[in-house]
């Protein structure tokens, strides 16, 4: 007879297939049941915030788009904002309104992402290839309209780097178009379809005492009934101008967090079409300062997991003084040992997936075109370009002999 | 009144001493408050005041001193910034008996800062390895990442 009163703690991660992302779980398990968790981060620390006081703040931009390859406009639009506002810079209004339409782009192919890892990691690969295959129509969207698929680099301090033509706008409303109707179905499909709603019913539960207590965001807390949108709470860019509603559940497990991100897909459809019609034609940038003169202010932004906040302290030269990023997992990552308590050890990665945890992806080629030099490689020119390159270096890539081991 | 000028006023109403202590920005509110008028100050603006929402902790390295800056958030409107200065090596209490998530921040000001918290439950380091030393904090101003041997990528 196995010893139920017995303790056994397995250690998940940091490396962990179920995981794209280094942490490490020490588990005490119950039999099956998870009796307590410790959650150890910090595998990812890369020292931005010091990295950021040594360059310069246009340099940082670019830098603070890094923090995490979905949010990157999360990121650089919660810097430039803070930035802007010690400088006193008045964004035109243009500016406001495509950094909300870049940002609610980013939010669908965030959200889509989410809704396939977690088809993924409860079996349902099926609902993964779908919904991979519909977020293709929103990644060629911001590729065609900044040039990257993710790390959009669209933000500068004072505006933003590229306009937006009236020929984008027509192809922007018929991917919002197409995927509106993909989500439909997909609403559909998780209120309808029994074994889906039977797998994430009660997983990773969350009270709304505890979402409040442990200071949980986003999606995750307004699946536990947590109605907190900074979009509408401390309203930035055009947000104040537009109209939509907060979505927020009261089931408090994975299938509310389901829920909640397809409604917010759906909102997002119609702030983009907004966007789309209250769009003011001018200028997209104002002329910045290259140093930026003494002073502190705090930006908060609606990532796709939650707030972004960012805290920037400027002492009047061209780099700041202290630059402090708070991303949202951080938040929710707080919430997790709580969800995992008392559930089963198979669960732990849909529930770790259901907060969204970050990791980044994605290397493509693109043609871009704008006002700098073009020039387009196929793959073959790719290759000899590669090839040329490493020769100039004195590395002859066709004499490298693969050491075999046996394995071909 | 806007929402900045009633939670300056109910402030400097409670806390008398935090006249003059106390600017507005856009409808961000800043107080500075000295170490003694800490936590009764923070206590009261997440107990009865509604700011309920801890959005981060930065600390800050300015010079003989650290200074915490405690960016709370209402369920509708602004922020309140509390600004405390602590000299280094002294302690400062823990606000994880207000709010327990927290905890990541503040570890988060030992191993960069070398903060002392005081009342921080026990708990893994966040966010330097294991083997870092424990006296090498690199947030400090004084921390050169080249004279430790770090090279730039």
């Amino acid at each position: 007879m196995p010893n139920k009163d017995k303790i056994v703690r397995v250690p998940i991660g940091p490396q962990h297939p179920a995981l794209k992302e280094p942490e490490n779980f020490m588990v005490d398990l119950r039999g099956e049941k998870i009796s307590s968790v410790a959650i150890r981060l910090g595998y990812n620390h890369r020292g931005i915030e010091k990295g950021c006081e040594e360059r310069t703040y246009v340099q940082d931009i670019y830098l603070l788009e890094r923090v995490c390859g979905i949010c990157s406009h999360s990121h650089s639009t919660a810097f430039v904002q803070a930035v802007e506002e010690i400088a006193g810079l008045e964004v035109p209004a243009r500016a406001k309104y495509i950094r909300v339409l870049i940002g609610e782009l980013e939010r669908i192919h965030s959200h889509l992402l989410w809704l396939g890892v977690a088809g993924h990691e409860i079996g349902f690969d099926t609902l993964l290839m779908y919904v991979w295959r519909d977020r293709e129509l929103v990644m060629d969207l911001l590729a065609e309209l900044t040039g990257n698929r993710v790390h959009y680099a669209m933000n500068v301090i004072g505006g933003v780097k590229r306009d937006v033509t009236k020929d984008q706008f027509v192809r922007i409303a018929s991917v919002v178009d197409a995927l509106e109707e993909r989500t439909k179905y997909y609403i559909e499909l998780a209120m309808t379809e029994e074994t889906l709603a039977q797998r994430l019913s009660n997983v990773g539960y969350l009270s709304h005492e505890d979402a409040v207590r442990l200071g949980t965001i986003g999606p995750t807390g307004r699946a536990s009934g947590v109605d907190r949108d900074t979009r509408r709470d401390d309203p930035y860019a055009a947000y104040a101008e537009l109209e939509f509603q907060v979505i927020t559940d009261t089931h408090c497990d994975v299938f509310g967090r389901t829920l909640v991100r397809l409604g917010e897909l759906m909102q997002t459809y119609s702030i983009i079409r907004q966007v789309l019609k209250q769009m003011p034609d001018g200028a997209i940038t104002v002329k910045a300062p290259l140093r930026i003169p003494a002073g502190e202010a705090v930006s908060r932004y609606e990532a796709p997991r939650g707030e972004d906040t960012h805290f920037v302290r400027a002492n009047g030269t061209d780099k700041p003084e202290r630059v402090k990023v708070r991303a949202p997992t951080l938040a929710n990552l707080q919430s997790v040992a709580k969800m995992l308590e008392d559930g089963y050890l198979a669960d732990l990665p849909i529930v770790v997936a259901a907060i969204d945890p970050c990791f980044s992806c994605t290397d493509r080629m693109i043609a871009v075109r704008g006002i700098a030099e073009e020039k387009t490689m196929n793959w073959e020119e790719l290759v000899q370009h590669g090839v040329r390159w490493y020769r100039e270096r004195g590395i002859d890539p066709a004499r490298i002999v693969m050491r075999g081991d046996g394995l071909a | 009144m806007s929402d900045v000028e009633t939670v300056m006023r109910e402030l400097i109403a409670k806390f008398p001493a935090l006249s003059g202590h106390i600017t507005a920005q856009r409808d961000r509110v800043w107080v500075d408050v000295d170490r003694q008028a800490f936590m009764p100050v923070f206590e009261h603006l997440a107990r009865q005041m509604g700011f309920t929402n801890l959005l981060m902790i930065t600390g800050l390295d300015v010079g003989a001193d650290l200074e915490f800056i405690y960016h709370l958030a209402r369920s509708r409107g602004g922020i309140t910034n509390v600004k405390v200065r602590c000299p280094k090596g002294e302690s400062h209490p823990t606000i994880t008996g207000i709010f327990p998530g927290g905890h990541i921040y503040e570890r988060e000001m030992i191993d960069l800062l070398g903060a002392k918290i005081e009342g921080l439950p026990e708990g893994s380091r966040y966010p330097l390895p294991d083997n870092w030393p424990k006296d090498e904090h690199p947030l400090l101003k004084d921390w050169k990442p080249r004279e430790k041997g770090v090279e730039d990528a």
